[in-house]
């Protein structure tokens, strides 16, 4: 399978660079003198400087191109410049050396400063590419929900689980605490372990869905869907915020994603679930679902039938509800 | 560089210095030398506006909250009459910082400014080949900021002024946006393009047809090149942004549906268009700051500058594939992976050529005899602060990296690294660098330093602490933040502070250098000084080349 085959991958990437990763780990200790941060994961972190943690494996590959490849490189790269032009500050002053040598020319070191940097760049790609096309190889999904970007909300729907399409606004901040701008009346709420995948469009103008902990962003599109798919690790609730300007309250419109367990989720979706009945009966009162989300349920998009693919034919998004 | 055999133009007739009155002067001028200082005063008249907009941005984002854009606030007391004190005029003022400093602060400093001083004496010239084009050129470009200035003041459909992004991406700039400003944003930018591109048609002509005798392309100063090649990205890629805009405005006032879905338009043509001008145009900005750098860098290691022809000719191939890689800026609206990964190998191939630059600028210093004047300090500064922003270019590359940082402030610090830190260093090098020769006075050199340490560390202060909040998650573009992000945001904010000081400095060591007048000298840079330039006086007669020097050394840049 394949999503055993990247696991294996991985593993074998890591033992390879342990080394890479203490590089890593000495040059993130260099570069600050803070202490350790508690970091949760899900959301920022005051004074944290890397990386949030990651939620989902394919995140971790991600993270660990970042943290491991890219940032000592580029750190090295970085400083290998500051002390060439430390020496040349020191040795090269016109004190230290009254007379200038006139040389303009040195083929071999022309040659090396072009091969050098290539061999760089094809090691970056190495893991490059393998990262890009993992994004796309993406899994059977288990759980297939659509978000719609809206002036200044989302709006999630489970066309395949019957749930209809509801609002979640940002939360106010008497109730959001230290969440506020985070936080939202109405999560978005998936099973742990599965195959979530998002399909991603726009009511009105372009909005983009984005959550860190597990590295997928997407730009919401009117008038085309667009997807992105995440396996979340454990039980919690994971932090995002639309990234692209899309108006006045663009602050205002954040992601919220709860990752609960299998049974948890199950009778979150009984009680949202649209009831082929006339039955209304109460939900269980399961630990999971959000007081909130029944009451901002809205009616479901009439058109919507986005378990299909991110086709051309798909319906131009939701009718504007701003 | 190649010594002229013969230079006649500072003991010419006498009436061939004779200057024109005032007004017939500065405002109908054809003067290569008068337009060059009328776009340097545009660009520092800009840079200060743009600067004090990106003051309340800092001030704004320097807590959680909105504090500064509101009723009631002191910046609503003092500036409402210009800034809507609203979330609207946050991103109005967010707008209005990356188009003026773009287009009306780095590219007229830059090209209009010492593109026109310089490149015409660099290759030998006379003056400009279409010097009353050369006038247009300006003028235009006044006309274009008064209409992004009387866009700030019109209905936008939120509210006064246009708060989409410098990038306008349609539908927010189209239905988003139902007042006017947006109309007059587009005309300010039809304006500036007309502009830039009638100046590089000049400069295209004026270097292929007016070079002396023996001043081939391959002796020609690295400055007239990065200038060179600037023209023509100018030229192939403005012409793309026009078309876009256009599609802009008639989508918004006659119906069409180029970037409407519901008319079977397309936003994403829109992006594509915008990036295909958008990239070359990063490009745009920093290339002539290549080329200043390769002549403050030789000149005070009284060397001639390492690997000539490599360094021509990496500009020329970051111009090429300048042109292939827009797409980079595109990774997260859901194209196809295949062309993603196309996208993201031709992005980091630049890394080569501007490698070869970074390390041939140091191997240009290397041995040699290095005197610290202040534009050195800045030549010095931006080699190193140009390399941070390159290599975290590189991290961006990576579209499975950028799915994680794509629009947070990673990016913004990666690109103010580049241009707030690269591309206006670079100005300052040529500006110190130039200072007697423009002027005909000399700067204080102490205050030219103070100028600069501040601004180093100010400017690092405000952008190092922007990649921990990118990493971390934090959207660029947005008026207020979860208080995860306040500290590295206060840290950024307090760098602002620094970098103004700076800016003080440098308006007070203008003020010196206005009410001392120190006589300038012809060649305060001796020995390594060795473009055309150095052998005019300074200020050069109005009128230089009325001989034309011969260019015959072997030796040259």
């Amino acid at each position: 399978m394949a999503i055993r085959r990247f696991r294996a991958q991985d593993r074998a990437q890591h033992r390879a660079s342990i080394l890479g990763a203490w590089i890593s780990a000495v040059s993130v200790a260099a570069m600050t003198a803070a202490p350790a941060l508690a970091e949760t994961l899900g959301q920022p972190t005051d004074k944290a400087i890397g990386l949030q943690p990651s939620g989902d494996d394919l995140r971790d590959t991600a993270a660990f191109f970042h943290n491991v490849i890219l940032f000592p490189v580029i750190t090295v790269i970085s400083l290998f410049v500051l002390v060439l032009l430390a020496i040349v500050v020191v040795r090269f002053n016109k004190k230290s050396n009254p007379v200038a040598a006139r040389f303009s020319h040195n083929t071999p070191l022309e040659i090396v400063w072009t091969v050098v940097p290539v061999l760089i760049l094809t090691v970056i790609a190495a893991f490059s590419f393998p990262l890009l096309y993992k994004y796309h190889d993406e899994p059977k999904p288990d759980l297939t929900v659509k978000a719609t970007g809206n002036q200044w909300f989302w709006s999630y729907e489970y066309p395949d689980q019957k749930v209809a399409e509801y609002t979640s606004n940002i939360l106010p901040e008497a109730k959001a605490g230290s969440l506020y701008k985070l936080a939202t009346t109405a999560p978005l709420v998936v099973p742990v372990g599965k195959v979530t995948k998002v399909l991603v469009t726009g009511a009105d103008v372009l909005h983009a869905f984005f959550i860190p902990a597990f590295g997928v962003q997407v730009t919401a599109i009117p008038g085309k869907v667009n997807s992105v798919w995440f396996k979340p690790r454990t039980v919690g609730t994971y932090y995002g915020t639309c990234n692209e300007l899309c108006g006045v309250d663009h602050a205002f419109m954040p992601i919220e994603v709860k990752v609960v367990s299998q049974a948890d989720f199950d009778s979150w979706i009984a009680a949202h679930a649209t009831k082929p009945a006339a039955v209304a009966a109460p939900a269980a009162p399961s630990a999971a679902p959000p007081p909130a989300a029944a009451t901002t349920a809205a009616p479901a998009t009439p058109t919507a039938t986005p378990a299909s693919t991110t086709g051309p034919a798909a319906p131009p998004a939701a009718p504007a509800k701003a | 560089m190649a010594t002229p055999a013969v230079h006649t133009a500072d003991h010419g007739h006498a009436d061939h210095d004779h200057k024109p009155s005032f007004f017939v002067r500065w405002l109908f001028s054809t003067n290569h030398k008068d337009i060059g200082t009328l776009y340097i005063l545009f660009a520092i008249m800009a840079g200060l506006v743009g600067g004090i907009l990106s003051g309340l941005i800092r001030w704004e984002l320097a807590e959680p909250g909105i504090q500064v854009f509101r009723q009631g606030s002191l910046m609503a007391q003092f500036l409402g009459w210009a800034i809507e004190p609203s979330k609207h005029g946050y991103y109005v003022v967010m707008t209005a910082h990356g188009l003026i400093m773009i287009f009306f602060m780095v590219m007229p400093a830059m090209i209009g400014g010492f593109g026109n001083w310089f490149v015409p004496i660099m290759i030998g010239a006379p003056d400009m080949a279409f010097p009353r084009m050369n006038n247009i050129s300006f003028w235009l470009l006044v006309a274009s900021f008064a209409l992004l200035v009387t866009s700030m003041f019109v209905d936008g459909g939120p509210g006064r002024g246009f708060g989409g992004g410098w990038t306008a991406y349609a539908p927010l700039s189209t239905t988003g946006h139902t007042g006017p400003a947006m109309d007059f944003a587009i005309f300010s930018l039809h304006l500036a393009g007309a502009s830039s591109i009638l100046g590089a048609i000049n400069f295209i002509t004026t270097i292929f047809n007016m070079r002396a005798p023996g001043m081939t392309l391959h002796r020609m100063p690295l400055f007239a090149w990065s200038v060179l090649i600037t023209a023509f990205l100018l030229l192939l890629s403005l012409p793309v942004l026009a078309g876009a805009i256009t599609m802009l405005l008639t989508d918004r006032n006659f119906g069409t549906s180029f970037f409407n879905p519901n008319g079977g338009g397309d936003p994403m043509m829109y992006q594509h268009l915008f990036w295909f001008f958008g990239h070359p145009e990063v490009y745009i900005l920093i290339l002539p700051g290549f080329g200043i750098i390769s002549h403050v860098v030789s000149t005070f290691s009284k060397k001639p500058v390492f690997g000539y022809l490599a360094m021509a000719y990496a500009m020329v191939a970051i111009g090429f594939i300048g042109f292939v890689v827009w797409a980079h800026h595109m990774f997260t609206v859901g194209m196809n992976v295949n062309l993603q990964a196309y996208f993201v190998a031709a992005t980091m191939v630049i890394a080569v050529p501007t490698g070869v630059k970074i390390f041939s600028w140091i191997a240009t210093m290397w041995g040699g005899s290095i005197d610290f004047k202040a534009p050195m300090l800045f030549a010095i500064g931006f080699i190193f602060l140009f390399t941070v922003g390159g290599v975290t270019g590189v991290v961006l590359a990576n579209a499975g990296m950028d799915y994680s940082i794509h629009a947070t402030y990673y990016v913004v610090a990666h690109f103010h690294y580049v241009l707030s830190l690269g591309a206006v260093f670079a100005i300052f090098a040529g500006f110190y660098y130039w200072f007697e020769k423009m002027w005909g006075v000399k700067y204080n050199e102490a205050l030219a330093v103070v100028h600069f340490w501040l601004m180093f560390v100010g400017v690092n202060i405000v952008f190092f602490p922007q990649h921990f909040l990118g990493l971390q998650g934090m959207s660029r573009r947005i008026i207020d933040y979860n208080v995860a992000f306040a500290f590295w945001n206060k840290v950024s904010s307090i760098g602002y502070l620094v970098t103004a000081a700076g800016v003080v400095v440098f308006l007070v060591m203008l003020a010196e250098a206005a009410v001392r007048r120190r006589k300038a000298v012809a060649n305060p840079w001796g020995e390594g000084a060795t473009t055309l330039e150095w052998t005019l006086s300074s200020p050069p007669p109005h009128h230089q080349f009325n001989d034309l020097p011969v260019i015959t050394a072997e030796e040259h840049h």
